[in-house]
């Protein structure tokens, strides 16, 4: 079983990126399951969302607290929660940032990578220029870091999920998987 | 066709697919997206039925009441502080024996206030004749208001059911989910043709006095109807996994229990992470096993009395009412009575808080420890902060 944890800001997308993600899977032929941390919704407040993908159908019905994967949409999230707790010593972390991984702060042995989520999806106008909604953009970025569902699927997914403008959050995606830098 | 739906979605295109004719609902959380969805369907045409948003959960129930002596297939949804206001009308509904199948996204009920899943609204409920079906995920959801129509319109029980959904955990969960085709949905679920109906045509009286002489026999015949559903239960559950190729075990799913010393009943959600909890004993030789009352109206009572041979018997409990341990406990402890087993109550996963794999296996090294050294206590709660607060 894979399980990620996505660390947003309420308005960013961080419910929906899981809810896409495990769609994907889902279609894929995978068994997947998305959940939000059951809050109290707040635009601009620290969000978290969870998914689980697994080849048997997901019987859990309890919280991510080891994941193996982290997403954070909004870099400044790393000053104020710990996006690390939890994550297994070969997990890997992928944050928004047009910084390099090293300079995040981030003390972990684990694989960091940032992809420029907040550039694309300006470009792309997706949300407002004071809060894109990056959320597609950094799934694209995921399907490269990780390679367990293929951009494809992630795309269709978008296209199937994306309230409004379906084919620039799947553009955005694509270019966040192209765009990759190693 | 494989999707990808929340359980409040798949419990509002179950309703659809069970061409429902009049929903009547009033929002609340965290039933909200289904009232939404059935809505969305009616007003996009999917969906020919006649869709009310009715100023209170009481008036939504007695509108279906109404639109049921008609002869219509009826609809709702409802949670929480909504489900308590439906209260007397509920009584009302198996009263005079109608068939309204309705969706309950089991949550708290303040105060203070809490949003949150667990099951003390609906055990709450537990005695105003509705049928009860706790359901373990999204697609046992879909399935289950299927079924429910299925039991509730047979002739022979003619009374109406919650299915009970866990609040947010599922409602608000995306899952993978077989939706199935209409073809043999139809083919399942006939349509819904009563007998006698209201009709302006052919007068008649419903739900009038009773008088002294006849009360008791109203009130036995619902006792037995609610009996006999057992049975129907068990076959409507058999001919759906003739018709979509799975089924659930009847009233009570037994999971690893064949050989248990210690076997935990256990409703709802929680029930998935305590079967992967079962797997992961097992593979330490520990024999443990989970029934999961999946109907607790009517009650299972023999399929819980052939838990007598079990050594220890932990009854898990998502809500508390006050009395002698939880409801489920004591109707277990009650359908067990003259056998010498060890029975023990949890009580846990109250007002949102997570069921977790751990609190689970803990509750199963107990009862296990309880094999060898006798009960150490009656009731336990599960997961509290300081770790106390057990009698």
């Amino acid at each position: 079983m894979i399980e990620i944890r996505f660390h947003g800001r309420g308005g960013q997308g961080a419910v929906l990126a899981s809810e896409i993600l495990a769609r994907a899977a889902i279609m894929e032929g995978a068994n997947a399951s998305a959940f939000p941390f059951f809050g109290v919704e707040r635009k601009g407040s620290p969000v978290t969302a969870f998914c689980r993908i697994d080849d048997r159908p997901i019987r859990l019905h309890t919280g991510i607290y080891e994941p193996d994967h982290v997403v954070v949409l909004d870099q400044a999230l790393i000053q104020l929660t710990d996006v690390l707790t939890g994550l297994k010593d070969d997990g890997t972390v992928l944050v928004n940032s047009p910084h390099d991984p090293e300079d995040l702060g981030l003390s972990t042995d684990c694989k960091i990578d940032t992809v420029d989520a907040t550039s694309i999806a300006l470009e792309r106008r997706l949300g407002s220029k004071s809060s894109p909604i990056v959320n597609t953009a950094i799934l694209g970025g995921f399907a490269r870091q990780c390679e367990f569902v293929p951009i494809k699927a992630i795309l269709d997914s978008i296209r199937y999920m994306a309230p409004i403008k379906k084919e620039e959050n799947a553009k955005a995606a694509l270019e966040a998987y192209n765009r990759w830098r190693e | 066709m494989i999707d990808a739906l929340t359980a409040n979605q798949a419990a509002a295109i179950a309703a659809k697919l069970a061409r429902i004719e009049v929903a009547a609902v009033y929002p609340i959380t965290p039933q909200t997206t289904i009232s939404e969805m059935m809505a969305e369907m009616v007003s996009r045409g999917e969906l020919d039925a006649r869709f009310m948003l009715m100023e209170s959960e009481h008036s939504a129930m007695s509108a279906l009441i109404g639109a049921s002596y008609v002869g219509a297939r009826t609809f709702t949804a409802t949670s929480s502080h909504g489900l308590a206001l439906m209260h007397e009308v509920l009584m009302w509904a198996s009263g005079v024996r109608r068939p309204i199948v309705m969706p309950v996204a089991a949550r708290t009920i303040g105060g203070p206030w809490n949003i949150w899943g667990e099951h003390m609204d609906v055990i709450t409920e537990r005695d105003v004749g509705w049928m009860q079906f706790y359901c373990e995920n999204n697609q046992e959801v879909l399935d289950t208001v299927l079924m429910a129509y299925k039991v509730s319109e047979d002739p022979s029980v003619m009374l109406p059911a919650m299915v009970v959904i866990d609040g947010f955990i599922l409602t608000h969960t995306v899952d993978a989910v077989s939706v199935p085709e209409q073809h043999l949905v139809d083919e399942y679920l006939p349509s819904f043709n009563p007998d006698p109906v209201l009709n302006i045509d052919d007068p008649r009286r419903f739900g009038g006095l009773i008088m002294p002489d006849w009360w008791t026999e109203f009130r036995y015949r619902i006792a037995l109807d609610m009996e006999g559903a057992k049975k129907r239960i068990q076959e409507a559950d058999a001919e759906f996994g003739k018709i979509f190729g799975r089924n659930y075990g009847g009233l009570v799913e037994n999971y690893r229990t064949d050989d248990a010393d210690v076997v935990l009943v256990i409703a709802g959600s929680a029930a998935g992470t305590a079967k992967e909890v079962v797997d992961h004993l097992r593979d330490e030789g520990l024999r443990v096993g989970v029934a999961r009352m999946r109907v607790f109206r009517p009650f299972p009572s023999e399929e819980i009395a052939e838990l007598n041979s079990k050594d220890v018997i932990g009854v898990f409990d998502r809500s508390y009412t006050f009395g002698d341990g939880g409801a489920m406990f004591n109707e277990v402890r009650s359908a067990m009575h003259g056998s010498d087993n060890i029975i023990k109550n949890y009580v846990g996963g109250l007002g949102g808080r997570d069921v977790t794999a751990a609190h689970i296996e803990w509750i199963f090294r107990n009862m296990l420890d309880i094999l060898d050294n006798g009960l150490d206590r009656k009731i336990e709660w599960v997961g509290l902060r300081d770790g106390s607060g057990r009698w």
